[in-house]
């Protein structure tokens, strides 16, 4: 891939974390990881590595978020009642 | 949240897309030899699947397709899968985990070959299971609201 | 404090940026690690992994062959690690549940 694209990516990947760490809202942050994960999927993959890639893209984008977003609910739900 | 009926759009998307993810699942096991992927990699496909039914429907429809009771006896028979094919290799004189001593094929290429194959279809069987096991265990204790 | 996390996140950045202009090249053949042969002469495992993982498996995916086969002990660990997560997930989120469910009837009669 051209350098360029890289650096933009790597830059992406550096706000989104920050972002990640510094929002309010945890849903937003789940969604800021779910999006780290999957850029960083796509570094993996062109990088070489596809099933790095493939297990990150699986795993972090996937069944992460499902868990995080179903343990911010159950939190939430218990701090209301 | 568990008290607003299922959306009937959300449980129709979810219905069409599931056995498709499911398949793919089943694929990237199954061609773990040709292709990027493996038993991990499958079996979270396929789990990913089956918790998608179940957060579209919830309550009891959710459990038609893959009930609950059947997660820890899969997860354990994935690992024993595992371990089973290790033993057999040493059953039939080689060492442990040496699949060039199983009795699959002439070749001891294909033997070694056969037995990744059996050994990935174990991971995806307990990775799957117990991926699914920790979705309802989390999901468990709902019944009061 | 803020501050201070700000100004330790910005050290260690720099940090990572100085100790990665070392690093060799993506796909360097001439890199030390790359090669066929150590610095002492001795073999380098992953040129074996290269040259005889089709061979050996009949799998064209190397790292299938190198994850099931030649360092099978290394998935059974995962695979023991995944399954006692989760059962602990079972045994630790499963007791409230059959508590209630028990106790339940008990309060209502």
């Amino acid at each position: 891939m051209h350098w360029e694209l890289e650096l933009v990516f790597f830059s992406i990947l550096i706000i989104l974390a920050l972002v990640a760490l510094t929002v309010r809202n945890l849903l937003t942050a789940v969604v800021m990881l779910n999006v780290f994960s999957f850029l960083s999927a796509l570094l993996y993959v062109v990088m070489g590595a596809v099933d790095v890639g493939f297990t990150e893209a699986v795993v972090g984008g996937g069944i992460t978020g499902v868990f995080l977003v179903v343990l911010i609910f159950k939190t939430t739900r218990r701090s209301v009642d | 949240m568990k008290e607003a009926e299922n959306n009937p759009i959300v449980s129709l998307i979810a219905s069409i897309v599931s056995p498709f993810i499911m398949l793919f699942g089943l694929y990237v096991i199954f061609h773990g030899h040709y292709s990027p992927g493996g038993g991990f990699q499958g079996g979270t496909l396929m789990a990913a699947s089956i918790i998608l039914i179940r957060l579209a429907h919830s309550g009891q429809t959710g459990q038609l397709q893959f009930p609950a009771t059947l997660n820890t006896p899969l997860g354990s028979l994935g690992v024993l899968i595992y371990y089973g094919t290790g033993l057999a290799a040493l059953w039939w004189g080689g060492q442990f985990l040496n699949y060039a001593y199983l009795p699959l094929a002439q070749a001891i290429s294909w033997r070694r070959s056969w037995g990744i194959l059996m050994v990935e279809i174990g991971v995806g069987l307990a990775v799957m299971a117990i991926l699914v096991s920790i979705f309802d265990d989390l999901l468990e204790d709902n019944s009061y609201d | 404090m803020r501050v201070v996390n700000y100004i330790l996140l910005g050290v260690f950045f720099l940090l990572l940026i100085y100790a990665s202009t070392s690093l060799f090249y993506r796909g360097d053949l001439e890199a030390l690690v790359n090669r066929e042969k150590s610095p002492a002469n001795s073999p380098n495992a992953a040129a074996y992994y290269i040259r005889h993982a089709y061979h050996d498996t009949h799998s064209p995916n190397m790292v299938t062959a190198i994850l099931a086969d030649y360092r099978g002990y290394d998935t059974l660990g995962e695979e023991t690690v995944i399954l006692t997560a989760g059962l602990i997930c079972f045994l630790l989120l499963r007791r409230e549940r059959k508590k209630k469910k028990k106790s339940s009837p008990e309060k209502k009669q």
